[in-house]
């Protein structure tokens, strides 16, 4: 087996068409007024330079649903740094889910937003999300956990942001 | 008109597309030689099928090196979860409760 093969089985990718611009999706990740209205609704802190800090930090509703589950939650969720940023095309950045003690140990792993114009207003947003040696991430963005209200993933999240730019509301309302 | 979900539903309407979405369900990220050792079919037909569920945006292919790799997009199935199920399962649902509301005043 070459290690090509080893690598692809780790790699999720995820594709969604939307009736928008590429701006348009491009804000919708990287802007924290557009990130809040959508997926686990948290706010984006992004410096969009090779090697600038982005971070989520907690919401009030995931420290809620922590304190009355008697979890500690972090202040921040997610963390990473980006690795490249050409809006509004592509985003390459690294990624950590700090939420679980589990997904935090297995470090960064490797997110790429691929966005392109696919003719009559519709735009491709591609991700792929490189997960090697973080096994119980990727359970959680395949969306396996989603019947312990852990999100249902990318799946999840993609399908609500093409909601919320096609129509103006995502499904929370 | 054709819609996306017309695509969707159309490619998951055949026993081997369906088989090739579940292989790639267990693995991701497969070539086209190692989906078609699983098949008892020749190596265009298989490539028919896998055309049909990448139009449909339920498989993606990348490159990687020199090989060309198949992925399961699980999006266009949540969109129609989303839109065809969760929907009617809301309604069952509901429509069952009401009945046991309904029965247990007649009873009370």
């Amino acid at each position: 087996m070459t290690t090509t093969t080893q690598t692809a089985v780790t790699t999720q990718v995820y594709r969604v068409y939307i009736k928008a611009t590429p701006q348009a999706i491009w804000d919708a990740i990287t802007k924290p007024e557009w990130t809040e209205r959508y997926g686990f609704g948290g706010r984006v802190e992004y410096e969009l330079r090779p090697g600038g800090p982005y971070r989520v930090p907690t919401t009030e509703a995931m420290k809620k649903a922590g304190a009355e589950m008697g979890i500690p939650t972090p202040d921040v969720m997610v963390d990473g740094e980006v690795i490249e940023a050409d809006p509004p095309r592509r985003l390459v950045q690294t990624w950590r889910m700090l939420m679980d003690q589990e997904t935090e140990a297995e470090g960064f792993t490797r997110l790429t937003y691929e966005i392109e114009e696919s003719g009559g207003g519709v735009s491709k947003l591609t991700l792929v999300h490189e997960l090697e040696g973080a096994p119980k991430l990727a359970a959680l963005c395949a969306g396996e956990r989603e019947a312990e209200g852990a999100g249902g993933g990318w799946s999840w999240v993609l399908s609500d942001l093409k909601t919320l730019l096609e129509t103006g509301q995502a499904f929370r309302g | 008109m054709v819609t996306d979900d017309d695509r969707v539903i159309k490619a998951l309407a055949d026993p081997t597309r369906r088989f090739l979405l579940d292989r790639l369900f267990v693995r991701d990220g497969r070539t086209l030689t190692n989906l078609e050792s699983e098949l008892e079919m020749t190596r265009f037909g298989v490539m028919k099928h896998l055309r049909v569920l990448e139009d449909a945006g339920l498989v993606v292919t990348r490159r990687s090196g020199r090989e060309k790799l198949h992925f399961l997009n699980p999006v266009p199935i949540r969109l129609i979860h989303d839109r065809w199920i969760d929907k009617y399962r809301e309604r069952r649902v509901s429509a069952l409760a009401e009945l046991k509301t309904e029965l247990e005043e007649e009873m009370a």
